[in-house]
């Protein structure tokens, strides 16, 4: 299900030096058109080796104008549905429609913190040279995730 | 500065402490982890390290959690010993893993799932009553956070459920924080590393270069720790027309941790394995929920359960096919029989499955039921509902097809290739080598299975975590992510005890570049000898290159053409036809930085597979049937080869060295299994 762009909704991201869709895939497919020469539509973005995509949906849901969406691959899937992703800040919704006209819709939460928001050493404790030979993290004392385990488990220590 | 050019790059050198090559779960742990121990290390030691990551594309969204997860499948939790864990991994593995990392993991991955629960992770939990909450709702209805008791839910012993559309961008916001953006470096493609001048058992450096402006970098480190990922594509993909992206493992992984490593000379372990999931057909979206969750059932095409039907062939394999979950290879096998038998397709039951459900459940958690189900897709695997969109398929009303994919190379998800680690020392691992074939380990190895920093390996300060650490798979996300963080403190301590060392390069910056964009110089030269941009006797183009590459792997070495398998004769032509291969890479062409980047990334690929034929040829014996058989040594064989299979590689001669190291037990395996059927 390779992504295509719509001429209609790309504004390609307002001619900034970084179009979102550019910065985000993982596999350098999306490129901007900037002069048209390859897509006849300048200043609009295009996946450049559609067969290497693997749908991750990435460009779709990170585009401002939602002017990205798949096409389901055409060698595999019969044409006319969609899936497509509306990504929020604390949910995403997904809008699927099927061949025969079905639809269905659902709603999912992404995260419960606002984006940005993380302070990765609040409330963590400092690391002591006196530790780095230990097998515990810098973490453990206040995670609760430090799994000891028996020691009799372990056959070769007498 | 001098603007680079497309003819004529850039070159920009960087001297570090610390590299961290990939962004992934693996170098996200490492970030989080390491800027403690590094300001421990300045507080303490008067040591202040340089650090830097550097990733081939947005760390928001790369590796193989771009898409994100519906689950995170290493989960011990305070009823379970790390001790069932590394059995378990083991049984899985067809019993050879290192029961020390496996273990080690075991210890410490619960923390990393905590906190990524704090960073605002959503994690499923189950109330007093054995509901199900998801996970945003879950807190604001009182249930406790996991780190406070909250029970998750489990999909399977060691699987809880999340809502994971935004797992990666979560924990790589708190990597980023953790590290700076000024110590980040997105859309840089490491194309090899660099041993010492004065000691080349030592790393030094790495080189590659940049996707989107033409420049060379070169850094010179200390530590390195390279987690790229695994490796797909080296076989040939079963759709081959637009639908070439769709493998079950993330296009973008191209085996860079296996081949930089093994070319650096460091000791490769367990290359013959691979993974062949079975999955549903063509979208490969993932079939665990529906086993674990759902209660799902494979059938074959006359609705046989062939798991049942089959069992007796898991006699063949014992102790493995006698434990109570066998492992994923001998449910492939079954499964392969019935194909080969001519009973295909295979189908998922869904129908039965959610019809059974429905007998207990009320209409509103059926209907929460079925947006579980196609969540699961929607937040790992989307194309899958593109073919359910695409087929009318409606998991209640019709069935599924499931098939097994082509081969991949990956050492965190249910598989075991990868580096050879040193491990934790305080577990009873063997510290030197007792057994017959000891005097072929090359001289210059350690002995045992620790040599003084944990997940370095053979080759000094060069580290690895996830994916690259072989012998010890099912670690998946959380365990990737928790042993990044075990190397990076790790890192720590080796360069503080090594403060006085300074990297040194035999190469030039100049030739080290000149090798790098070598496809692009070989494009300018010959470019203007033919008519056709892509038919030309001067070069390959990398996608030719790696057709000719999954064409190899897939008829000679037990791809799908084979039905997975192969033999010694085979093998051989595959050998001569590799050989031939990676002379001719030094061919390849590079028409832009996109092309130039397909070049490596195929480069990284033919070297990963190289190794994976050499280790399937060295390893006289099918040691994972379902995955592969060598049918001239059709069995698996517990006196000759219960054994890891080892390498190394000499990027001079080109030419790799095959080596058994000794199994051992750290904990016992026999809680595994039933008594022997015979
Ligand atoms: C299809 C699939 C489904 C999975 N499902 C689950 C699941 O449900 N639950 C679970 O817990 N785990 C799951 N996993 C496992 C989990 O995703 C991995 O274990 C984990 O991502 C491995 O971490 P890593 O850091 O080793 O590799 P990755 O996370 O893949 O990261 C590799 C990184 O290296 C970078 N890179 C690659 N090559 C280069 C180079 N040459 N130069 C610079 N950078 C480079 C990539 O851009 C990326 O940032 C799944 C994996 C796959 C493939
Ligand atoms: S497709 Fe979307 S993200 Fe890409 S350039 Fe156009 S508007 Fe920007
Ligand atoms: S769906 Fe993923 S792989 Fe395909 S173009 Fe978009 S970001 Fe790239």
């Amino acid at each position: 299900m390779p992504t295509f762009v719509r001429t209609d909704k790309c504004d390609g991201c307002k001619g900034q030096d970084k179009t979102a869709c550019m910065y985000i895939c993982p596999h350098d497919l999306m490129m901007l058109d900037k002069d048209g020469s390859e897509t006849g539509h300048a200043m609009k973005a295009y996946n450049q080796e559609p067969e290497q995509c693997w749908e991750c949906y990435s460009c779709v849901k990170i585009c401002p104008q939602q002017a990205i969406e798949c096409r389901h691959y055409a060698d595999i899937v019969p044409l006319g549905g969609s899936v497509q992703p509306l990504r929020g800040s604390d949910s995403i919704m997904w809008t699927i429609k099927f061949r025969n006209g079905n639809m269905k819709r659902f709603k999912f939460p992404i995260r419960t913190t606002a984006e940005g928001s993380i302070k990765p050493y609040d409330g963590k404790p400092v690391a002591k040279m006196a530790d780095i030979g230990k097998t515990t993290l810098f973490t453990t004392e206040v995670m609760g995730g430090y799994r000891a385990g028996k020691r009799e488990e372990l056959i070769r220590l007498k | 500065m001098a603007q680079g050019t497309f003819g004529s790059p850039e070159i920009v050198q960087e001297e570090v402490d610390v590299l961290l090559i990939g962004g992934g779960m693996a170098c996200c742990g490492a970030a989080y982890e390491i800027m403690r121990w590094a300001d421990a290390a300045k507080a303490e030691s008067g040591v202040d390290l340089k650090i830097k990551l550097v990733d081939k594309a947005a760390m928001d969204r790369s590796g193989a959690v771009a898409q994100g997860l519906s689950a995170i499948n290493t989960y011990i939790g305070p009823e379970q010993d790390p001790a069932d864990y590394a059995r378990m991994v083991s049984n899985d593995l067809m019993g050879i893993t290192r029961d020390d990392l496996a273990y080690d993991l075991g210890r410490v991955v619960d923390d990393s799932v905590h906190l990524f629960e704090e960073w605002g992770l959503p994690i499923w939990k189950t109330d007093a009553q054995g509901v199900r909450h998801d996970g945003a709702h879950s807190a604001g209805e009182g249930l406790p956070a996991l780190k406070d008791g909250g029970k998750p839910v489990r999909s399977g012993k060691w699987q809880i459920m999340i809502n994971g559309e935004s797992y990666k961008w979560i924990v790589a916001e708190a990597a980023k924080k953790a590290l700076g953006m000024d110590r980040i470096q997105e859309r840089i493609f490491i194309v090899h590393l660099i041993n010492d001048k004065n000691d080349p058992s030592r790393i030094a450096g790495a080189a590659g270069f940049s996707v989107r402006e033409n420049k060379i970098v070169i850094y010179k480190a200390k530590a390195i720790l390279l987690a790229a990922g695994g490796c797909v594509n080296l076989f040939r993909p079963r759709s081959v027309g637009e639908g070439t992206g769709r493998a079950w493992y993330p296009v973008w992984n191209a085996g860079s941790t296996y081949a930089m490593a093994a070319e650096a000379g460091a000791e490769m372990t367990m290359m013959e394995n691979r993974f062949v999931p079975a999955r549903f057909k063509d979208g490969y979206g993932p079939v665990g929920a529906w086993f674990l969750l759902f209660k799902a059932k494979a059938v074959n095409a006359n609705g046989e359960v062939y798991m049942d039907r089959n069992k007796e062939m898991l006699n063949d394999y014992p102790p493995y096919g006698l434990a109570a979950v066998p492992a994923s290879c001998l449910r492939n096998h079954l499964m392969l029989h019935e194909m080969k038998e001519g009973r295909g397709p295979i189908y998922m039951d869904t129908v039965t499955a959610l019809a059974k459900l429905r007998e207990t459940l009320t209409p509103k958690e059926v209907k929460h039921l079925e947006a579980e189900a196609w969540e699961d897709f929607l937040d790992m695997c989307i194309g899958q509902c593109g073919i359910w969109v695409g087929e009318n398929i409606e998991p209640e009303k019709k069935n599924s097809e499931l098939m097994p994919t082509e081969p991949y190379l990956l050492g965190s998800h249910s598989g075991c290739c990868g580096i050879w680690v040193s491990g934790p020392e305080d577990l009873g691992a063997p510290t030197d080598e007792e057994h017959e074939d000891k005097s072929k380990v090359p001289a210059h190895l350690p002995k045992g299975w620790n040599w003084g920093y944990r997940s370095m390996t053979t080759v000094k300060g060069l580290f690895t975590a996830g994916d690259g650490v072989g012998a010890s798979g099912h670690k998946f996300s959380s365990g990737s992510h928790a042993e990044g963080r075990l190397a990076a403190k790790a890192m720590v301590k080796y360069c503080v005890d090594n403060k006085t060392y300074k990297p040194e390069f035999e190469e030039t910056p100049e030739q080290i570049a000149a090798l790098i964009w070598q496809p692009v110089k070989t494009f300018l030269a010959h470019k203007d000898y033919s008519t056709a941009i892509d038919i030309n006797p001067h070069y390959i183009t990398p996608k030719m290159l790696q057709f000719r590459l999954q064409k190899i792997m897939d008829e000679y070495v037990a791809g799908v053409a084979t039905y997975y398998t192969t033999n010694d004769k085979m093998l051989q032509v595959a050998e001569e036809k590799l050989e031939m291969l990676k002379e001719d890479s030094l061919k390849m062409r590079a028409k832009d930085l996109h092309e130039l980047l397909r070049a490596w990334e195929n480069y990284h690929r033919i070297i990963t597979a190289e190794a994976h034929m050499k280790h399937i040829q060295f390893r006289e014996e099918s040691r994972y049937p379902g995955f592969y058989y060598r049918m001239d040594k059709n069995f698996v064989d517990e006196k000759n080869w219960k054994c890891f299979v080892n390498s190394v590689y000499d990027k001079k001669s080109h030419k790799w060295t095959c080596f058994k190291r000794k199994h051992v037990d750290l904990v016992d395996k026999a809680k595994l299994f039933k008594a022997a059927a015979h």
